[in-house]
């Protein structure tokens, strides 16, 4: 997952880019003909100081390697993000990254 | 062997940063997630994520979506608007197979501007709803689509 976090005037902007394949579960393998089990993130959480600063819960119409953008206003320079995301076999992976 | 340990150790750091995450978000409301998100009418979804609301049509939500997307695979799409007390951002596309494709919510402090890329199978139409102050607002745009993002 890359996160680049930066102060712009007071607020924290955030922009994530998270790799991940988010197949949706309606492609069908082209050789095998068998569908293509979907796996896609569920639920991307982006944490500052212990508090959820954004929330987003996504479907399958996300697109692969998930990019999204936000910003808030608590975070100050050299404070640290941790972006976590959650996908729906359950896999989980957690990425911090400090504000420049 | 090494993978599956950074996979444990990631999924560890993961773990404690979830539970703080996960007190923020009550069970009712995960249950409401999963249903929104497999409802295949964009009604439907709306009433799963936010019950029985009424909608308005409101220019002061900014719905950013190019007109023509040449890959439906990667559409980019920003919602923003200046409205106070916004708690929710939503996104909708009426022609997927389920429509709700991302819903974001925003706590106190958090700007009400999201950007993400969405899959689009089809030319349609892109709907944004905004909660704020317990109200619902929305406005939409069609995106004609060229190669249709469904895969397959």
């Amino acid at each position: 997952m890359k996160i680049k976090a930066k102060m712009k005037r007071d607020m924290a902007v955030v922009k994530v880019l998270a790799k991940h394949p988010m197949e949706t579960g309606l492609r069908k393998d082209k050789k095998t003909n068998e569908v293509i089990p979907a796996k896609f993130i569920k639920e991307l959480v982006c944490t500052h100081n212990g508090n959820v600063v954004f929330h987003a819960d996504f479907g399958r119409a996300v697109s692969k390697n998930p990019y999204v953008s936000f910003s808030f206003a608590a975070g100050k320079k050299g404070d640290i993000v941790t972006m976590t995301w959650t996908d729906n076999t359950d896999e989980t992976l957690a990425v911090e990254a400090p504000i420049k | 062997m090494r993978e599956k340990r950074r996979l444990l150790l990631k999924g560890l750091i993961g773990f404690t940063t979830m539970a703080a995450a996960m007190t923020a978000m009550p069970r009712l409301a995960m249950a409401k997630w999963s249903k929104a998100f497999d409802n295949a009418s964009v009604e439907g979804a709306l009433t799963d994520l936010y019950g029985d609301a009424a909608l308005t049509t409101d220019d002061a939500i900014t719905l950013k979506v190019p007109e023509i997307a040449e890959n439906g695979a990667v559409v980019p799409v920003t919602v923003k608007t200046k409205m106070a007390n916004v708690t929710n951002i939503s996104i909708f596309a009426d022609k997927n197979p389920q429509p709700l494709a991302a819903s974001f919510t925003l706590p106190e402090g958090t700007a009400s501007e999201v950007s993400i890329r969405i899959r689009l199978g089809e030319t349609q139409v892109v709907k944004a709803v905004v909660e704020a102050d317990g109200k619902l607002y929305t406005t939409e745009k069609e995106v004609k689509v060229t190669i249709g993002g469904c895969g397959g």
